[in-house]
C-alpha cells in the first residue's frame, strides 16, 4: 500500500500565483522518493504542503491512508530535516532531540531510552550536552537527522539537508543517510537540487519543472528512458547533448546530412539526444568535433566543442588514455541504440 | 587595532582618564558632601571626605528627616523599588506579549495595532500626563502603587524592539517547533523567550532606571507621604521652606538612591557579557 498519496494536489500562493497546478503521485512504504527539478519549480512548497506548514490550494494529501489536508504538522506523524537544521540555538543536543517527545507527553524513561537510542545510530552519544554552537556543520546536521528519527514517524521529510555541507562530507552524510533510512525503514520524501544526490539516493525519482511532473520513476530507468528533453538535458552529468535533426524515410540526419541512424522514430523535424559516455571516436563517425577544451578527471576526460558547420556545443566523454587536445578535429559516433530522438515541438520523447 | 605604540597608548588613556573624570566628578562631590556637617557644606564643597559619614548615613537611614517634610529614606527607597520593579516587569510581559501577538498572529487590524502602539512612541508621559492624571484620579488610584506604576507600564519603545527582535527568528526555527508539537504558547515559552535573553537583561537594565528616575507623575499622584518615592524625596528636601537645605543629609540619600540603579546593572552585567560572547547563529 502507496504510504504517501498525492492527489490532484493544487497550490496557489496569497496573491495569486499558481506554483503547482495539478500533481499527483504516490511513495510505496519504505520508499525512498527524490524530488528534483530547477529551482523555483515549487519542490519545497510541494514538501512543505505534505509537512503541513503550507496549506493545501486543492487536491488530497493521505499519509498511511489518512487524509491529513486539515492537520497540524504534530498530528501528521511526520518529521522534517531542514536546510539550516533549524535547531534550537539555547537547547542541548540532548534536548533538542527530546523536545519533540516532552511536547507530546510521553514518560521521562521512555524519552531518555530514545533519545539515547537515537543518539547512538548517530554517533552522538559525546555530545549530548553540548550546544549545537559547540558542533561542526556535520554534526549539526546529525543531530537535525536525530531529532527527526527520535519519534519513530510514519515518514521523513528532507528539504536540501546536505546543501550546507562541503563537498566530502555531503558524500559521506549522503551514504549515511540512505543507511539509515533502509535500516529504519521509513517512508522518505528527499528534496534536492542536485542530480547526483537525486541519482544515488533515490527509489522513486521525480522530476519536476514549473510545478509540473516531467517523468517519476526508478532512477536508472529515468536515466535510460528520459521522457523528454528537459529530463534528459537534467539529469546526468555533464548533460545529455541535443542535435536538431531530420528523420525522413532513409533513416535520420543531422543538419549538415550525415546519417545518425538508420531507422526513423517518425518523419520530419526531431532532436537528437545523445549523452556524452554513449558518443565513441570513430573516423567513420558522422559527428566532426571541433575541440575546444578537454577536461581530464583521470579515469575519464571531458571534450568540450562544437560540432563542425552547424556550431553546436556537444560534450563526449571518453576513456583518459583517448584524450585528443584543443584544435584537433575529433569525428564521433553515437554507440548504437543509445540515441533518443524527442519532438522538436513539444519535446517529448518519440518511441 | 593592535597597534602598539607607547605615545599613542598614553595619549588614548589620558583622553579616556579626563572622560571618566568628568563623569565621576560630581559623584564624587556629592560623596564628599554627604561626609560633612551641614555648617562645613553650605560653606563651600569640600574636595576631600569629611568625618561625618556614620553620623549623616545613620540619621538618613534612621531617624529620618521628618523635620524637612521627608519621611524615612528606608520606606522611599521600598516604594521606589515597588514602583520601578513594577514599571520594568509591566512593561517587559506587555510588550514581549504584544510584540509576539503582532509577529506570530494574522489577526484583523495587525498592522492597525502596530502602527497604533507605533505612534503612543510619541507620546511620552509628560505630553499626555494631564488627561492621565485625571483618569487616575476617576478610578480612584492617587496615592497607590498602582496609580504610580500602571500609567507608566505601556511601552511602545520594548514593543517595537521585541518584535524587530523576533522577525529576525529564523522561520525554520518556529516550523521546526510546529513540527515538534509546541503550541504557540509553549514556542513562546521555550524558544522565543529564551532567546530573547540578551535583550531581556538589557531592556531590564534600561527600564528599571527608567522606572526608578521617574519624578514628575510621582509628584503628581502621590499627596501622601507614605508613597514617596525617593527621587522626589530629595526634591522635597531640596526644597524645605525657608531653612537652609541640609545638603551633606541630601547628597547621603542620593548617594543611597544611585545604590539600587548600581546593583541592578552589575547584576545583568553578567548576563549582557554571556550573550555576546555566546551570540547565537
Ligand atoms: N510565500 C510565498 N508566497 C508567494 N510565492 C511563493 C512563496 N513561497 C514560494 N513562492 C514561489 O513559489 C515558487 C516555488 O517555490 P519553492 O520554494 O517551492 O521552490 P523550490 O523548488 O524549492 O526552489 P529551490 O530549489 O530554489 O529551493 C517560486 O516561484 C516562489 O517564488
Ligand atoms: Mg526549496
Amino acid at each position: 500500500m502507496a504510504q504517501i498519496e498525492i492527489e490532484n494536489v493544487r497550490k496557489v500562493y496569497p496573491g495569486g500565483v499558481e506554483v503547482i497546478p495539478d500533481l499527483s503521485f504516490d511513495i510505496a512504504a519504505g520508499e525512498l522518493c527524490v524530488l528534483v527539478g530547477p529551482s523555483g519549480c515549487g519542490k519545497s512548497t510541494l514538501l512543505r504542503m505534505v509537512a503541513g506548514l503550507e496549506p493545501i490550494t486543492g487536491g488530497e494529501i493521505r499519509i498511511a491512508g489518512r487524509r491529513v489536508n486539515e492537520l497540524e504538522p504534530v498530528e501528521r506523524d511526520i518529521s522534517m530535516v531542514f536546510q539550516n537544521y533549524a535547531l534550537y540555538p539555547h537547547m542541548s543536543v540532548y534536548d533538542n532531540m527530546a523536545y519533540g517527545l516532552r511536547n507530546r507527553g510521553e514518560p521521562k524513561t521512555t524519552i531518555d531510552a530514545a533519545v539515547r537510542k537515537a543518539a547512538k545510530t548517530l554517533g552522538l552519544e559525546d555530545y549530548l550536552s553540548r550546544k549545537p554552537r559547540q558542533l561542526s556543520g556535520g554534526q549539526r546536521q546529525r543531530v537535525a537527522m536525530g531529532r527527526a528519527i527520535v519519534r519513530e514517524p510514519a515518514a521523513f521529510l528532507f528539504d536540501e539537508p546536505l546543501s550546507n555541507l562541503d563537498a566530502k562530507l555531503r558524500v559521506k552524510t549522503r551514504v549515511e543517510i540512505r543507511d539509515l533510512q533502509q535500516r529504519l525503514g521509513t517512508t522518505s520524501i528527499y528534496v534536492t537540487h542536485d542530480q547526483l544526490e537525486a541519482m544515488t539516493l533515490a527509489d522513486q525519482l521525480v522530476i519536476m519543472n514549473a510545478g509540473r511532473i516531467e517523468q517519476a520513476g526508478p532512477p536508472l530507468e529515468i536515466y535510460e528512458r528520459p521522457a523528454s528533453v528537459f529530463v534528459g538535458g537534467f539529469i546526468g552529468s555533464p548533460p545529455m547533448n541535443f542535435l536538431p535533426c531530420f528523420a525522413g524515410a532513409g533513416g535520420v540526419e543531422t543538419a549538415t546530412g550525415q546519417r545518425l541512424s538508420g531507422d526513423s522514430p517518425a518523419m520530419g523535424d526531431v532532436t537528437a539526444g545523445v549523452r556524452p559516455e554513449d558518443l565513441t571516436p570513430d573516423a567513420a563517425g558522422p559527428l566532426p568535433l571541433h575541440v575546444r577544451v578537454v577536461e581530464r578527471l583521470g579515469a575519464t576526460v571531458h571534450v568540450h566543442g562544437v560540432l563542425e558547420e552547424t556550431e553546436t556545443d556537444l560534450v563526449a566523454s571518453l576513456p583518459g588514455s583517448d584524450a585528443p587536445n584543443p584544435g584537433e578535429v575529433l569525428r564521433l559516433a553515437p554507440n548504437p541504440g543509445k540515441l533518443h530522438y524527442f519532438s522538436a515541438e513539444t519535446g517529448r520523447r518519440l518511441g | 587595532m593592535i597597534e602598539n605604540r607607547p605615545v599613542l597608548n598614553i595619549v588614548q588613556h589620558v583622553i579616556l582618564i579626563l572622560g571618566v573624570t568628568v563623569f565621576v566628578f560630581p559623584i564624587w562631590l556629592a560623596f564628599v558632601a554627604s561626609t560633612h556637617t551641614a555648617r562645613d557644606v553650605n560653606s563651600g564643597i569640600p574636595l576631600l571626605p569629611g568625618d561625618q559619614m556614620w553620623e549623616n548615613y545613620a540619621q538618613v537611614l534612621g531617624e529620618g528627616l521628618s523635620t524637612i517634610g521627608a519621611p524615612p529614606i528606608g520606606l522611599m527607597l521600598f516604594n521606589s523599588l515597588i514602583m520601578a520593579l513594577a514599571i520594568t516587569i509591566g512593561k517587559i510581559v506587555i510588550s514581549l506579549l504584544s510584540s509576539f501577538a503582532i509577529v506570530y498572529f494574522r489577526f484583523p487590524f495587525r498592522v492597525l495595532a502596530f502602527w497604533t502602539i507605533f505612534v503612543t512612541l510619541m507620546l511620552p508621559v509628560e505630553v499626555r500626563i494631564l488627561p492621565t492624571y485625571e483618569v487616575v484620579a476617576q478610578l480612584g488610584m492617587l496615592n497607590s502603587y498602582a496609580g504610580l506604576s500602571i500609567p507608566l507600564i505601556a511601552s511602545a519603545t520594548a514593543t517595537f524592539l521585541f518584535r524587530q527582535f523576533f522577525m529576525t527568528v529564523p522561520d525554520e526555527l518556529t516550523e521546526a517547533a510546529r513540527v515538534d508539537g509546541a503550541g504557540p504558547m509553549k514556542f513562546f515559552r521555550d524558544i522565543l523567550v529564551p532567546l530573547s535573553r540578551t535583550n531581556l537583561a538589557a531592556l531590564f537594565v534600561i527600564l528599571f532606571i527608567y522606572g526608578w528616575n521617574q519624578y514628575l507623575w510621582p509628584l503628581l499622584v502621590t499627596t501622601d507621604e507614605s508613597y514617596y518615592t525617593v527621587v522626589m524625596g530629595i526634591q522635597r528636601m531640596a526644597n524645605a521652606g525657608e531653612e537652609q537645605p541640609l545638603w551633606n543629609l541630601i547628597m547621603a540619600t542620593a548617594i543611597l538612591a544611585m545604590l539600587p540603579p548600581v546593583a541592578v546593572i552589575i547584576g545583568m552585567q553578567r548576563l549582557f557579557v554571556r550573550g555576546l560572547v555566546e551570540t547565537e547563529k
